[in-house]
């Protein structure tokens, strides 16, 4: 590899200017998508004024935000320490041990995500009436966030490069200090990144905690928003001030420690260790977590079903129509999501600046605010705007997008991390074009980020709720509005099915993810037995 | 590397399929027949007696009826949002403080003086802009095994009594909470009305920030609580959910006319933006008609119909035996005075 670079002298040059014009041509179209991503942001900030500062000064400045402040930060810090400990955990038992059946627990520990927060709070709260407060609500997200850090850290940990492991190990640094000293440097960015979309998530969610009775920033401006929508549009200022300093921190954090390699691009499957009498334990502790996360909603609904005394369950029709309207929308958000993703991935790693840097953070903003904001914001700018692209499908799967980016930058970016550009270069110079670069190297390097940010998106836009009851079109319903138009009217057997289907929905592309990186597993050793490096490219 | 192909084939097999699906919606969507005519109802009431009142309405008039589902919060929100340009004909919803809002941002066009007859006049806005639909009344929800109805307090004041510390429940942040609160300062003023709020929140910490009045009705029916102040139809709704014999709570009304004893009324107005003024006030009318309110009575939505003649559901006391306070829609207006109170006492 090293001599066909050597060979081809004047190449490398070539090479090299190209990609400093591409990379200029990236920062501006990652400049237009993440001002596109940000203006929801317009309207908080016109809807603030609007309201005026003595609006602004009574809803920010009375006891009650001090406390709302000291349970939005107590609540981020119990979650995401919990979350990166679960998900790190389950990523390693799923990617470093012999697991029985392996295959079937990479599906099963992603489906959380696809629990709507709302009916998690609801089976919890039901089986408890006094499960309320700080630490009932760090449990109901812990649960339903961890996956945000196992789907990153688990790609991490395949795609990292064991031989760095095995020299730490054979220099006689012991298994701990291996794990803190080589192996979690390696997944470091994937647990960051993981850890600053919980927060961020957790800053802007509101069903779960609003039956478990906590209150952050969140739950109040859906309260002050019955009275009047500028001064809930005040509320929103701390929660942007709170992401912007979540963000200043992990880009803090976030920039020590380098992804290595023993060798450039010959990425090696880890052998996973057995577990030997560890098999129980390990076994029973995930069996547990997917008990409390998953299986406790089920059951919830399920009694639910069980107990209506009405008899209007609803038709199969329409419980297939939802369906599809919502696994169509869904979609389209994952893959527009993704897309866009991938520019701003790409300018944020090839090269750091604080430039760079400023513009892939700001993506991740729009993330800390209700969905029901960015969704009014959409409301406004379209009716002045677009009118005619108010109320269709385009619209919301515009909105799917705005409001999950972040998951999706997470999950590419890890993929641009360690794809190594070198292997671009090394196409460019033996006289391929950009674009087939792209296509042929770049972009199968990717794939797997590309495929686990869609599925993450996917999972997540099923579960939207207020964003999608205002901008879905007239008279369209999805299986989370159906289930909130029978929940709210007590009708909860008829609600139940809605929520299973969106959780069976959940099971397809959580299978899609955990089977699909097992076959690349394979298909990476046997490129491995015959020595060809991956730098070739596909082979068609 | 063949399988990191199958992903992207995947991937953009997906995202095809999304896309066709997503065009063919889109095309169905806006290419609703010439030949009748179509509405759009902006609705925050019970979707399914909703649902019901509008197929009634097509088969009597050939006027269809797209649906947009929401709370009334942001439907309120959406209207301003839209303002001249919405595609909302008609916006129906639980509580008249969001109808007196759009009215004072002048969004709402006048209701036919026929229709506005259908029902008391006392029951619609002053100015004729909505008219009121269906009633609900505030009562006490109690658990049955806890407590005995001649425990029960008769006045709301009394709520306000130490001696149900830690008995009542309350979800202030319901909007149906409001026109108690603006009863009682209409009735004792301001200052009494701040320190009663002040006492019941005591009383029902940490229990004082309920999210809804089904939660509180589930609540007390579980035993979590003695007590809770919610409109009647939430007892009938769970009652209707889980059947008589999983009850264990019953209702209590005030004493006559005591300022906790609230008729409340769920309206409908007519947007001035809208197209299809002639439709919309058909729509209107057949809510109020005999017909339209017959269905009200007769689904699960378990309101008190308020047209003329047409009885209630017979699960319910009859209309007649209620003797609420005076308070009209009118005193309750937007609602701001409530909303005033509410966060003085920092229950909001």
């Amino acid at each position: 590899m090293t001599s066909s670079t050597a060979t081809a002298t004047p190449a490398p040059l070539r090479a090299l200017r190209a990609r400093r014009g591409r990379a200029g041509w990236l920062v501006y179209v990652s400049i237009v998508i993440a001002l596109g991503l940000l203006s929801p942001l317009v309207l908080v900030g016109l809807d603030a004024r609007q309201a005026g500062w003595t609006e602004i000064h009574r809803v920010l400045f009375r006891a009650r935000s001090q406390r709302l402040l000291v349970n939005t930060v107590e609540l981020s810090v119990v979650v995401v320490t919990a979350a990166a400990v679960l998900g790190t955990a389950a990523a390693w038992c799923t990617e470093r041990c012999a697991l029985p059946l392996r295959r079937l627990w990479t599906v099963l520990l992603v489906l959380p995500i696809a629990v709507p927060d709302f009916v998690a709070g609801y089976a919890w709260h039901s089986i408890r009436p006094t499960f309320t407060g700080l630490w009932a609500a760090a449990l109901v997200m812990t649960l339903s966030t961890y996956p945000l850090i196992y789907l990153p850290v688990a790609a991490a940990l395949r795609r990292a490069d064991p031989g760095v492991d095995e020299v730490a190990r054979s220099l006689g640094l012991g298994r701990a200090a291996t794990f803190m000293r080589v192996t979690v440097p390696q997944i470091r960015p994937a647990l960051i990144g993981g850890s600053l979309v919980v927060v961020l998530t957790l800053l802007s969610e509101y069903g779960a905690f609003e039956i478990v009775h906590f209150q952050t920033f969140t739950t109040e401006i859906f309260t002050e928003f019955q009275f009047d929508q500028a001064a809930a549009s005040a509320l929103c200022v701390p929660l942007v001030l709170l992401g912007l300093l979540v963000l200043t921190g992990e880009s803090r954090i976030g920039r020590r420690g380098r992804v290595s390699r023993t060798a450039s691009a010959a990425a090696r499957i880890a052998r996973r260790r057995r577990l030997g009498y560890g098999t129980a334990p390990v076994l029973a502790a995930l069996s547990a977590l997917i008990a409390l996360a998953v299986g406790v909603p089920i059951g919830t609904l399920l009694y639910w079903m069980h107990r209506s005394q009405r008899s209007t369950l609803p038709a199969a029709a329409t419980v297939g129509k939802a369906t599809w309207a919502t696994v169509d929308y869904s979609a389209l958000g994952a893959l527009v999501a993704v897309v866009l993703a991938l520019p701003i991935a790409i300018m944020a790693v090839r090269r750091t600046s604080i430039a760079r840097r400023l513009i892939e953070r700001s993506t991740y903003l729009t993330q800390s605010l209700p969905g029901v904001v960015i969704a009014l914001s959409l409301v406004f700018f379209s009716i002045r705007y677009a009118y005619p692209l108010y109320q269709t499908s385009l619209l919301l799967v515009a909105a799917y997008a705005i409001l999950h980016f972040p998951l999706a930058l997470v999950c590419v970016k890890v993929s641009v991390v360690q794809a190594p550009p070198r292997l671009g270069d090394i196409a460019r110079s033996l006289g391929r074009g950009p674009a087939v670069v792209f296509a042929r190297v770049t972009l199968p390097l990717i794939a797997p980020g590309l495929l686990a940010g869609f599925c993450l998106v996917f999972l997540t836009a099923t579960t939207e709720l207020t964003a999608t009851l205002v901008l879905a079109p007239t008279g369209v319903h999805t299986l989370a509005t159906q289930f909130w138009a029978y929940q709210s009217e007590a009708a909860y057997g008829s609600a139940a099915p809605y929520a299973l289907v969106i959780i069976a929905l959940a099971a397809v592309p959580g299978a899609l993810l955990g089977l699909w990186f097992d076959r690349e597993r394979y298909s990476r050793l046997a490129t491995e037995q015959s020595s060809r490096p991956t730098a070739q490219g596909p082979t068609t | 590397m063949r399988n990191t192909n199958l992903a992207l084939r995947c991937l953009a097999a997906g995202a095809v399929a999304a896309l066709v699906a997503t065009g063919c919606s889109t095309s169905t969507g806006s290419g609703s027949g010439s030949g009748s005519q179509t509405i759009t109802l902006y609705n925050a009431q019970h979707e399914q007696t909703t649902d019901a009142l509008i197929t009634a309405f097509t088969q009597q008039t050939g006027i269809k009826v797209k649906v947009r589902s929401d709370g009334e919060d942001v439907l309120t929100a959406q209207l301003q949002q839209e303002g001249s340009k919405s595609p909302a004909d008609v916006f129906y919803t639980e509580n008249s403080p969001w109808l007196a809002q759009l009215d004072q941002k002048h969004l709402l066009a006048p209701i036919d003086a026929a229709t506005l007859q259908q029902v008391p006049a006392a029951d619609s806005a002053s100015t004729g802009d909505w008219i009121g639909v269906s009633a609900r009344v505030s009562v006490l929800v109690y658990n049955s095994d806890k407590l005995k109805a001649s425990q029960l307090p008769t006045s709301i004041l009394e709520l306000a009594d130490p001696q149900w510390k830690g008995k009542l429940e309350l979800a202030p942040a319901e909007t149906d909470f409001w026109p108690i609160v603006s009863s009682v300062a209409k009735a004792y003023g301001d200052a009494k009305a701040l320190t009663w709020l002040k006492g019941l929140r005591s009383n029902a910490a940490p229990n004082d920030t309920i999210p809804d009045n089904e939660t509180v009705v589930s609540d007390v029916n579980k035993g979590t609580n003695d007590m809770g102040l919610i409109n009647h139809y939430y007892f009938y709704r769970l009652q209707a959910e889980i059947g008589k014999p999983a009850v264990h709570a019953a209702l209590s009304f005030f004493a006559p006319h005591d300022p906790g004893y609230v008729l409340d009324i769920s309206g409908a107005g007519i947007l001035k933006s809208s197209k299809h003024q002639a439709a919309a006030q058909k729509f209107v009318a057949f809510l109020t008609s005999a017909a339209g309110q017959t269905i009200l009575a007769h689904g699960d939505s378990f309101e008190y119909p308020i047209g003329d003649h047409v009885a209630a559901n017979p699960e319910l006391p009859p209309f007649a035996s209620l003797v609420p306070n005076s308070f009209s829609v009118a005193d309750l207006g937007t609602g701001d005075d409530a909303k005033t109170l509410l966060q003085e006492a920092q229950l909001l």
